[in-house]
């Protein structure tokens, strides 16, 4: 075990649980929360200031007073968790829900040295001496692909948290457990967007503006690698005008922020006749602003899932639906997150349920799509982690 | 006018200059690009998507290009599968997917003869003593060393009397080396092998053993990537340099082709600098929106060859980083661009032949 790395905290971590939403757990977040918003370094990464507004303590009382039961509710024990590797603070919100439901917590951080991975833990260590309740329930480790190791932190969890694509999940979940241990499982998902082109030719510059930073966040902040980051994008009242002031403004964007890496370019080339050899229904593609936004136009939908249909760093399939219903026999178990824009959630919510679909489990606004919370992909998580005390 | 390779077989290889060249080349590229989306579905496929009209001429820079990539995940060839009379691959580690060219016997044919003329205007027509600066074996075991047991087969033709430098363990065979050379006392020695096997395994080994061989006029030729060399901090110059000090009076030739386009190969002249033939072409792409990028500017190369014929293989965009140093007036007197190649972009997928051995 001695390639693994202790970023915060120490290698005896206590099981013993605490409340749902415990004084301790509130106190320690806020104070991360405000150690992070403090900390200068923190603004040259959103990513970390969004974490640090989220665990502040008007938000964290906010959901602790959404969740009607938190009185009854006790953690589960130990939570291992294993990050995913593509998103940087992805294992701090893992860890905050975790604690949040009253658990002790080892979370394995990506091993890719991202800034985002130091200033956190930074932060964790500096505070745990104060919060010694917190300290000894918690560890932050690193090591390389190990399974032994990894088996070693499954033998004693009473929950796994596992983030990654469906092989890392198979391979975490091969080791084996207590009886009682809980599996929260977070696999490879799809994401898409669906427009109403009638909204965008209507609406005024400045709320194509908001539209088009929410659009390129959801998308080129993480190069499509995440999998709430829609790949898909379908119309509604999808005009011609419509289309091209939407990509324009899109284009324009992208042009003034993303840095388009020489690989990435050749990757997306690659792609566009990948797709062509493969996928019939891929009409054209457009290239816009040179390589920095792939436009793939379908025929028509799909023929199967068309969760396969998969862009990297600003490359998205396209196509126009003449009715929203249109979209249902596309959706299976993989989709996960639709982000929308001038369509009502509600409408979208009732498609969904109505027509029992397998996918779909999160219907955000443009510009949403990361921001994890408490419930996500499908799951209410603080629920799932804690066990409920029954008294009748 | 329709294209045919015959018509420029006639020419000296390194004798059009810029117009004259642009011109061949937009009317056999369109005409090459016309013939493989008439015969290759899924070439055919991509140009429908990229929306390229192939039915008149384009400039060689509005040509579609494919990425070199494509050849190891899909069979593409124009002619039918029973007229394939040799598939090529190229090397790769075990896990590593390999490319495939689909050659018919007219493009092997082609290959074999444009490799003869370009090697021949360095050496001259008349078959030289040869020493492989590499095992026998690459050549027994196609299947393990693929694109580098080909590329030393094909050298052969250049060659008489021809021995392998190294034994089945990559040990320096001194004493044949030193017979050889003492049986061809006087005569013009033409040496061949990879860079990066040459490095390791000749100059390395002779310089452990604190030997020299005395080459009186030799001239060498080899390809490969560079990669571990630079990694070991070894230059061109150095390599080069090393040459001189462990071989004797070499002159040197490194030069640049992919499995994807033997036969139209690159070569360095006596200035260092890698030159087009006829038979071939490089543009400089800006990563960023492929546009073509100045003379001494970096940016992705794409290779042009007129050879392919039997697979869609014209025109290709390389995972490779160089920079156009000039045209017509490099003062070795060849004509047409010489470049320069940086190696691998960063990121890029490993390939290359001369890597092999090490990671296998």
């Amino acid at each position: 075990m001695n390639s693994v790395e202790y970023l915060a905290g120490s290698s005896v971590v206590s099981s013993a649980p605490l409340a749902a939403y415990s004084d301790e757990a509130l106190a320690f977040l806020s104070d991360l929360s405000k150690e992070l918003l403090r900390e200068r370094h923190t603004r040259a990464y959103p990513d970390v200031v969004s974490f640090a507004f989220w665990c502040r303590k008007g938000n964290l009382q906010k959901l602790q007073a959404s969740c009607a039961d938190w009185g009854q509710r006790l953690g589960r024990g130990l939570t291992f968790h294993v990050a995913p590797s593509n998103v940087p603070v992805n294992f701090a919100f893992s860890f905050a829900f975790s604690l949040l439901a009253g658990n002790g917590n080892i979370v394995r951080v990506p091993s890719k040295p991202f800034p985002q991975v130091q200033l956190i833990c930074g932060a964790v260590s500096q505070l745990l001496p104060s919060h010694p309740e917190i300290e000894r329930r918690t560890a932050f480790v690193r090591y390389p692909v190990n399974q032994d190791i990894t088996a070693n932190f499954c033998a004693t969890s009473d929950v796994r948290i596992i983030w990654g694509g469906d092989k890392t999940v198979q391979t975490v979940r091969s080791c084996p457990v207590k009886p009682k241990c809980v599996d929260l499982v977070f696999a490879d998902r799809y994401s898409i967007c669906v427009l109403n082109g009638k909204e965008i030719e209507q609406t005024d510059t400045r709320s194509l503006q908001t539209l088009v930073e929410g659009f390129y966040n959801d998308t080129y902040l993480m190069d499509q690698n995440a999998c709430s980051s829609p790949q898909m994008v379908l119309w509604v009242n999808g005009s011609m005008d419509a289309r091209e002031r939407f990509w324009g403004a899109v284009t324009e964007y992208v042009a003034a922020r993303y840095e388009l890496q020489g690989m990435t370019a050749v990757d997306k080339y690659t792609q566009l006749c990948e797709d062509a050899v493969e996928y019939p229904e891929v009409k054209r593609v457009v290239r816009l602003g040179g390589n920095l936004l792939y436009r793939a136009e379908l025929s028509g939908l799909p023929q199967k899932a068309g969760d396969s249909l998969r862009g990297k760093g600003g490359y998205f399939y396209e196509a126009n639906l003449s009715a929203l219903e249109e979209l249902c026999p596309l959706v299976n178990g993989k989709y996960q997150t639709l982000t929308y824009f001038g369509l009502e959630p509600e409408l979208l919510q009732n498609m969904v349920i109505e027509n029992r679909l397998s996918g779909i489990d999160r219907i955000v606004p443009v510009g949403r799509a990361m921001d994890i919370d408490v419930i996500w992909d499908g799951y209410d998580i603080i629920r799932m982690l804690s066990r409920i005390v029954q008294a009748e | 006018m329709a294209f045919s390779l015959e018509e420029v077989l006639a020419l000296e290889p390194y004798s059009l200059g810029k117009e004259e060249k642009r011109a061949l080349y937009i009317r056999a590229l369109s005409e090459l690009t016309r013939v493989h989306a008439g015969s290759c579905r899924e070439y055919c496929r991509i140009l429908e998507v990229l929306g390229h009209d192939f039915t008149s001429d384009v400039a060689p820079e509005n040509q579609p290009m494919l990425p070199v990539r494509l050849f190891k995940k899909y069979e593409l060839h124009s002619v039918p599968r029973e007229e394939i009379a040799k598939v090529m691959t190229s090397s790769g580690t075990s896990g590593q997917q390999v490319s495939k060219i689909f050659l018919d016997k007219r493009n092997v044919r082609a290959q074999t003869r444009v490799l003869t003329e370009i090697i021949g205007s360095f050496i001259g027509k008349k078959r030289l003593p040869l020493i492989i600066l590499d095992t026998a074996l690459v050549k027994k075991e196609r299947a393990m060393f693929s694109a580098r047991g080909a590329g030393i087969v094909g050298f052969t033709m250049f060659g008489r009397d021809v021995i392998y430098a190294l034994d089945e363990d990559m040990n320096l065979n001194i004493p044949e080396v030193q017979a050889f050379l003492e049986k061809h006392m006087g005569e013009k020695i033409l040496l061949f092998g990879y860079t990066y096997m040459i490095w390791q395994y000749v100059v390395q080994a002779m310089r452990e053993a604190g030997i020299k061989f005395a080459v009186e006029n030799g001239v060498l030729f080899h390809i490969g990537g560079w990669k571990k060399l630079k990694a070991q901090a070894v230059s061109p110059q150095r390599f080069n340099e090393s040459i001189f000090e462990t071989l004797g009076n070499v002159s040197i030739h490194n030069y640049y082709g992919m499995a994807e386009q033997l036969g139209s190969v690159f070569v360095e002249c006596e200035h260092g600098h890698m030159h087009c033939s006829i038979y071939s072409d490089v543009l400089i792409r800006r990563p960023g929106d492929f546009s073509v990028a100045n003379p001494g500017e970096k940016g992705l190369i794409e290779l042009m060859s007129l050879l392919p014929t039997s697979y869609p293989g014209h025109v290709l965009l390389t995972e490779d980083e160089g920079e156009i140093l000039g045209e017509d007036d490099c003062l070795c007197g060849r004509l047409g661009k010489y470049f320069k190649i940086h190696g691998r972009m960063a990121g890029a997928e490993l390939r290359g032949c001369s890597d092999t051995y090490e990671q296998r």
